[in-house]
C-alpha cells in the first residue's frame, strides 16, 4: 500500500471524504495515466472501425473487393508512387488486383481483432476455471490439471498448429462449419485456445494457492461458506487484476500469431483479408512495391503497441504495488 | 535431494512417453495414408502395398507404436533380403520423401538450429540484461521511457515481419550483405557468418525486449532488498553493489526463463529459419508438413518435445538445489 492510498483513506474514518471502492480508486489512477488513456482511445478507435467496417467503407466510397485495373500499370503494379496513393485510394492499391488497401485494412481489422478477442476469451475462461479449480480443490484434481498442463507445454505448439491445419479444417467442415475461411478461422481460434489456456491457468492457480492461506478466506471457510461463495465472492474478486492484465497483453499476441500463421500459409484464403494475410502478401512485392509492405505493418504495430501500453496502465492502476507505480 | 532429482527425472521420462504416444496417435489417425505417399502420383498399387508392409503400416496401431519405440533404442530394419535397409538407433523412422532415415535428417539439420539458437541466446541475454539494468538505473527518466516504448513494440511484433524487414533493408535496399547462403562454419566461415548474422540479430533483438522488461523489474525489486542496502551502507561502490548484489539476485529467475526459451528454440526456430532460408530443423519440419512426410513430422515434434521437457526438468532441479522449499512440495 503506497502512501497516497493511506492519505486518501485516513479521513474516511471521520467521514470527511466519500469512501471509494477499490475499483473506483483503480479507475482514478488509470485516468491520471495520460499515455494509457490515449492508448485505450486508439484501441477503441480500431475496434469501432472493425465493427463498423461496411459503414466506414461506404462513407469513404471504397470497397475491399472491387478490382481497379486502371490503378495498375501494364505489369500489374500500382500505377504511381507509394503504391499509387491517390484521392480515390488513400493508402494505394494492392499489386496484381488493384483492390483498395485501406478498405482491405479496415475489413482485415475485423478478422484480426475477431481472432484476437475470441482466442483471448476462450483461453481466459478455460484458464481461469481450471486454474481456480486446481488451486482451490488441490489434491487429486490439482494433480490431474497440472499434469495436463505439463503435457500441453511439452508440445512444440506452432509446428502442431501448422501440421494439423488441413485435416482438422476438413473435420470441422464435415461437422457443418461453413467451408473455407469460416472453418479455417474456427480452427485457428480453437487451436490457439487449446495451447494458450495453460499460461492463464498457471498464473491463476498460483494466485489462488496464495489467496487460500489468507485470513479473510479462512474466515469465510470457518463461517461455513459454500464453494460458490468461496469462488465467486472470496477468490475471483481478488484475482481480477492479474486476469485483466493477462487479457490486455495476450490479445495483441494472438493478433500477431494469426499473422504468423498467415505468413506460413495456414491463414485465410483470398479474397478475404486479415492483417496477417496482407503482411504475408506484401512480402511478395517487397521489391516492386515496398510501400505495400509498410501499411499493414504499421497498422499492426500501432494496435499492438496501444494494447500493450493500455495493459501496462491497467496493471499499474489495478495493482499499485506493482513495479512502475512504486518505483518508477 | 537424490530422491527429489530421481523423481523429477522419472516424471520427465513419463511425460516424454506420453508425448510420444500422443504425437504418434495424432498423426497416425490422420486421414492421410502414409504408404500411398511413399511414391509419386503414378504409383502402382502393388508397390504401395509392398511399401506398406515394408514400413509396417499394415500392422495395428499399437504394434506400430511399439515398433517405433523399439526403434529408438535398438534401431530398426525395414523389409528383408536385398532391399532391406536399416536405420540405426536412435531410429525415428524412415522418410520416403527424402530417402533417408529421420534421425540422419535431424542430425544434419540440428547443428544449424543449434548455432542459430546459441548465437541468438548469447546476444539477447547481453542485450536484454544490459538494457534492462540501464533502464532500471535511469528509472522514470526519458531513457527508461524510451526503453519501455521500444520494448513494447519489440515484445509484440511478429518475428517473420521484423526478419523480412531486416533482410530486405540490409540485403536488398542497402546491399550491405550478399544474399545469405548457409555453409557450415568448418567449411566456409565467411558464408556461415554472413548467413547467421541477420537471423541472430533479429531473434536477439525481439527476444531481448521481454528480457529487458524482466531485468528492469528484477533489478528494481532487488535494489529494495536489505542485503543491497547493507552493501551500500558498507560503503561499497555503486558499481560493485550492482554487479555483486543486485544483478546476482535479479538474474536467477531470468536465467531459468531463458533456459526454457532457449530449449524451445532448439526444437526448431520455424519462423526465423523460413525467413532467412536456413537449412535447420524448423525448416525440415515445415517441409515435412507441405510434403505430408509423417515420419519426419513425428520425429521433429518428438525431438522438440525432448528439449522442452529436458529444459523444464533441469530448471526444476536447479531451483530445488537453490531453494529447499521447492523440494518439499
Amino acid at each position: 500500500m503506497s502512501n497516497t492510498d493511506l492519505a486518501t483513506r485516513e479521513p474516511q474514518v471521520f467521514g470527511a471524504v466519500e469512501s471509494k471502492s477499490p475499483g473506483r480508486l483503480a479507475w482514478e489512477r488509470f485516468r491520471r495515466d495520460r499515455v494509457a488513456v490515449i492508448a485505450s482511445f486508439v484501441v477503441l478507435f480500431f475496434v469501432c472501425i472493425a465493427l463498423l467496417a461496411p459503414l466506414v467503407c461506404k462513407a469513404l466510397g471504397i470497397n475491399p473487393l472491387t478490382l481497379d485495373r486502371k490503378a495498375l500499370n501494364d505489369y500489374g503494379l500500382p500505377n504511381g508512387p507509394f503504391g499509387a496513393i491517390s484521392r480515390k485510394h488513400l493508402l494505394g492499391v494492392e499489386p496484381g488486383t488493384g483492390r483498395d488497401i485501406l478498405a482491405r485494412l479496415i475489413y482485415g481489422a475485423r478478422v484480426s481483432l475477431l481472432v484476437g478477442f475470441v482466442s483471448t476469451l476462450l483461453t481466459t475462461v478455460i484458464g481461469v476455471v481450471l486454474g481456480i479449480v486446481a488451486g482451490y480443490r488441490r489434491g487429486k484434481i490439482d494433480a490431474i490439471i497440472s499434469r495436463f498442463t505439463d503435457l500441453t507445454l511439452a508440445f512444440p505448439s506452432l509446428l502442431l498448429i501448422i501440421a494439423l491445419t488441413r485435416p482438422f479444417t476438413q473435420r470441422l467442415e464435415s461437422f457443418g462449419v461453413p467451408e473455407g475461411n469460416p472453418a479455417r478461422l474456427t480452427y485457428i481460434v480453437l487451436v490457439l485456445s487449446l495451447f494458450g489456456w495453460v499460461y492463464v491457468a498457471r498464473i491463476v492457480r498460483g494466485q489462488t494457492l496464495a489467496l487460500r492461506e489468507r485470513e479473510f478466506v479462512e474466515a469465510a471457510r470457518a463461517s461455513g461458506a459454500g464453494h460458490w461463495h468461496m469462488v465467486f465472492k472470496e477468490l475471483l474478486p481478488n484475482i481480477w487484476a492479474p486476469i485483466i492484465v493477462i487479457v490486455s497483453l495476450s490479445l495483441p499476441g494472438y493478433v500477431a500469431v494469426e499473422s504468423t500463421l498467415s505468413f506460413l500459409g495456414v491463414g485465410l484464403l483470398p479474397p478475404d483479408a486479415s492483417w496477417g494475410v496482407m503482411l504475408g502478401d506484401s512480402v511478395k512485392y517487397y521489391r516492386a512495391d515496398p510501400a505495400y509492405l509498410f501499411v499493414p505493418g504499421v497498422a499492426l504495430i500501432v494496435l499492438v503497441l496501444a494494447f500493450n501500453v493500455m495493459g501496462d496502465g491497467l496493471r499499474d492502476a489495478l495493482d499499485p504495488k506493482s513495479d512502475r507505480q512504486q518505483l518508477g | 535431494m537424490t530422491t527429489f532429482i530421481a523423481r523429477r527425472i522419472l516424471f520427465a521420462l513419463v511425460l516424454l512417453a506420453a508425448v510420444s504416444l500422443f504425437t504418434y496417435l495424432l498423426f497416425a489417425l490422420l486421414p492421410t495414408d502414409p504408404a500411398a505417399l511413399t511414391c509419386g502420383k503414378n504409383c502402382k498399387p502393388e508397390l504401395i502395398a509392398a511399401n506398406r508392409v515394408r514400413l509396417g503400416y499394415d500392422k495395428p496401431i499399437y504394434e506400430q507404436y511399439w515398433q517405433f519405440i523399439k526403434g529408438i533404442f535398438a534401431g530398426r530394419t525395414y523389409g528383408s533380403g536385398d532391399i532391406a535397409f536399416t536405420c540405426p538407433a536412435p531410429s525415428l523412422g524412415y522418410s520416403f520423401n527424402q530417402h533417408e532415415c529421420v534421425s540422419t535428417l535431424i542430425g544434419k539439420t540440428f547443428p544449424v538450429t543449434a548455432f542459430l539458437s546459441l548465437g541468438a541466446f548469447i546476444l539477447w541475454m547481453l542485450l536484454g540484461v544490459g538494457t534492462g539494468t540501464f533502464a532500471a538505473l535511469h528509472r522514470g527518466k526519458w531513457q527508461d521511457r524510451l526503453t519501455s516504448v521500444v520494448t513494447s513494440i519489440g515484445v509484440s511484433l511478429p518475428t517473420f515481419y521484423v526478419g523480412l524487414l531486416v533482410l530486405f533493408s540490409v540485403v536488398i535496399w542497402l546491399q550491405w550483405l550478399p544474399f545469405p547462403h548457409y555453409a557450415s562454419p568448418t567449411e566456409n566461415l565467411h558464408d556461415f557468418l554472413t548467413a547467421m548474422i541477420l537471423p541472430w540479430i533479429t531473434l536477439a533483438v525481439l527476444s531481448a525486449a521481454s528480457y529487458t522488461r524482466l531485468t528492469r523489474n528484477g533489478v528494481l525489486e532487488a535494489m529494495n532488498e536489505d542485503f543491497v542496502r547493507f552493501g551500500v551502507a558498507k560503503g561499497l561502490k555503486n558499481r560493485t553493489v550492482i554487479r555483486r548484489y543486485v544483478l546476482r539476485a535479479a538474474l536467477i529467475p531470468i536465467v531459468t526463463i531463458a533456459g526454457l526459451d532457449f530449449a524451445a528454440l532448439l526444437g526448431g526456430a520455424i519462423v526465423t529459419e523460413s525467413v532467412f532460408s536456413l537449412p535447420g530443423m524448423g525448416r525440415l519440419a515445415i517441409r515435412s508438413v507441405t510434403d505430408s512426410d509423417l515420419p519426419v513430422l513425428v520425429g521433429t515434434t518428438l525431438v522438440a518435445a525432448v528439449f522442452i521437457v529436458m529444459a523444464n526438468t533441469i530448471v526444476d532441479i536447479v531451483y530445488g538445489v537453490l531453494d529447499p522449499r521447492v523440494r518439499v512440495k
